[in-house]
């Protein structure tokens, strides 16, 4: 089985996000950059179904050369080679279309993504990948069995779950669940840096959105405190000020 | 031109969710000076859909093909790119649910559309650009993406837009274009439901505990607040990792983002990857021993103590204030 894993590079989950003074650009200066964490169960998932022989797990990353150090560790956990498009991911359809224009002609019987990235948060990606492709898009799954050729999905709706059966080939979004991430071994980290990566050139495709500014959230006053022996008093606050109950 | 929505159910009935949306549309189409017409699949009970008239849909189009009476990405897809050409929409406007996040991409690039992600806010149309407030960093920030396209796919956050009556009697139709077999691949065997539970990523209240409640049998205590509240229940990560409760509890910014109107935290340390995914919560509650504990500069309200003690006693509290 052949699997393409999507990844994209984003800042440590322990960031404090701050800006451009013009407010335009996030502000990467000092920041540690990552393997997106949904794209890890993504990752880890590919290489389970892939293991003793049984296929191949190939990353592949639209952005500039500053994100091969966070490819080589998706090479160091375990995926046999990488693709990285040679331009910024402008916006979600642009960042599709560059995959899906890769992935056209390769045979890849299985896409996986991660559920979304956590800077840009959109979960656009794959289903858009999935509409360029023409094969089916499964958004947020918690679980999946491969059964010769049939995807057997767990998905996450509001209250609940379903389950779904899909043909390969397909792309399915991961969220928790998938697999537990892989943390790379000294092996993984030394063939890491012979692995192929081959950089592609970027395919032209629409830029659809722009981002025009960012803002942080106003902080909240001062918390006010209650004393542990008067929770009837935080009842009539949460009532009266709050007028959340 | 006109708008477009698209509005989710379960099992035949609307969640408030889906009146957030209408309304979100409805004030859209307000802004634009054109109409509103509502999309509703595999379900066509006309007193359900009368009520998308109470918010603003002044045409209610429903599909009765049992072939679309469960969630099929590529077909809802298809349904909806075709019920815009028909409604001549330029705008289509839907929930940003677990649903939601795999069809409205799928529908942008079918329509040639831009996305906007995860709307907080109406769109800015002024200046001849239209620009929508979402949420990013996993709520850590905000930004304003303008869309370059003609037409334009939006999904709402749940709990950003609040239900607005606007009442007209609205035209309701049958809208069952043909169904391609290649659009069917997907097939949804079983759909599972936990009834009588509130939905985390829609509730308005959510009660959530962390490590502090030392293991899941301490769950009981949590689970009575919340059923006294009416609220939902969530936990920080380490909890679900551990297995005390399952994954779909777990918020933060590797978990479920939420922005209930409450958000009480029970021994949660609140690291900063919890706070992503919960701090544009209204109204935080945090309940914790550690009068250190980092929680406490991002709450409104805090109680240093033992949860133990102070978690029944709350309940009881909020039993008395309801009269139950
Ligand atoms: C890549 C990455 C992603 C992550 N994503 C998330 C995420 O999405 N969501 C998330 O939650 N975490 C996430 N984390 C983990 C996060 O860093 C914290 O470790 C986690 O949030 C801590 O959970 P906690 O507050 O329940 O536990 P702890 O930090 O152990 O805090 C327990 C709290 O309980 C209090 N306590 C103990 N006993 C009592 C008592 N009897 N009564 C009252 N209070 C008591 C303590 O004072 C303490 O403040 C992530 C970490 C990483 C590295």
């Amino acid at each position: 089985m052949k699997i393409l894993v999507c990844m994209s590079n984003v800042p440590d989950t322990t960031t404090k996000i701050t800006f451009t003074s013009d407010h335009k650009q996030f502000n990467a200066a000092g920041v540690q950059f990552i393997l997106n964490p949904y794209d890890e169960l993504a990752l880890a998932r590919a290489i389970e179904l892939t293991e003793g022989g049984k296929g191949t797990v190939t990353v592949i990353h639209v952005g500039e050369a500053s994100s091969d150090p966070t490819i080589r560790k998706a090479l160091a956990i375990g995926a046999d080679d990488a693709v990285r498009i040679d331009s910024p991911a402008i916006d979600a359809f642009f960042t599709a279309s560059q995959v899906a224009a890769y992935a056209k002609d390769k045979g890849f019987d299985l896409v996986l993504t991660g559920r979304e990235s956590i800077d840009h948060n959109g979960a656009q990606v794959p289903a858009m990948i999935g509409e360029l492709l023409g094969i089916p898009s499964v958004s947020i799954i918690k679980k999946l069995v491969i059964d010769g050729t049939t995807g057997i999905l767990e998905r996450e709706i509001e209250g609940g779950k379903e389950i779904v059966h899909v043909p390969l080939p397909f792309i399915a979004s991961c969220a928790e669940g998938v697999a537990e991430p892989k943390i790379p071994n000294m092996r993984g980290i030394m063939s890491a840096r012979t692995k192929p990566l081959s950089v592609v050139t970027v395919t032209e495709a629409p830029v659809l959105t722009s981002i025009e500014k960012y803002e942080t959230p106003v902080p909240r006053g001062a918390v006010k405190m209650v004393a542990a022996d008067d929770v009837a008093k935080l009842v009539g606050l949460l009532h009266t000020e709050a007028k959340v109950i | 031109m006109s708008v477009l929505v698209y509005v989710e159910h379960a099992e035949g009935k609307f969640r408030k969710s889906a009146f957030e949306v209408v309304s979100y549309a409805k004030a859209i189409a307000d802004q634009l000076s054109t109409g509103l017409t509502a999309v509703v699949i595999g379900n066509g009970d006309k007193a359900e859909l009368e009520k998308l008239g109470t918010y603003g849909a002044s045409t209610v189009l429903f599909t009765g093909n049992t072939q679309l009476s469960s969630f099929v990405n590529q077909a809802y897809a298809s349904l909806l790119a075709e019920a815009a050409a028909k409604a001549d929409a330029a705008i289509v406007v839907m929930t940003n649910s677990f649903s939601g996040k795999g069809l409205a991409p799928r529908l942008a690039a079918r329509l040639g559309a831009g996305l906007v992600a995860g709307a907080v806010a109406l769109p800015e149309t002024g200046d001849r650009k239209f620009t929508v407030k979402r949420s990013a960093f996993s709520g850590k920030a905000f930004s304003f993406v303008t869309l370059l396209s003609d037409k334009k796919v939006i999904t709402l956050n749940p709990n950003a837009y609040p239900a607005t009556e606007n009442a007209v009697t609205p035209a309701i139709e049958e809208f069952s274009p043909a169904v391609k077999e290649s659009d069917l691949g997907t097939l949804v065997k079983e759909i599972i439901r936990a009834s009588g539970k509130v939905s985390l990523p829609e509730a308005e209240l959510v009660v959530s505990a962390g490590r502090g409640l030392k293991g899941p049998e301490n769950w009981g205590m949590i689970e009575d607040l919340a059923n006294a509240l009416g609220a939902a229940t969530a936990c920080s990560k380490p909890v679900s990792d551990a297995g005390w409760r399952p994954h779909e509890e777990h918020v933060g910014q590797t978990g479920i983002a939420v922005s209930p109107n409450l958000y009480i935290a029970i021994g949660i340390s609140g690291a900063i990857q919890h706070l992503a995914g919960v701090s544009s919560s209204k109204t935080i509650v945090v309940i914790n021993k550690d009068p250190e504990a980092p929680f406490f500069k991002v709450a409104d309200y805090g109680i240093v103590g033992d949860a133990f003690e102070i978690v029944p006693k709350l309940t009881e509290a909020i039993k008395a204030y309801k009269g139950i």
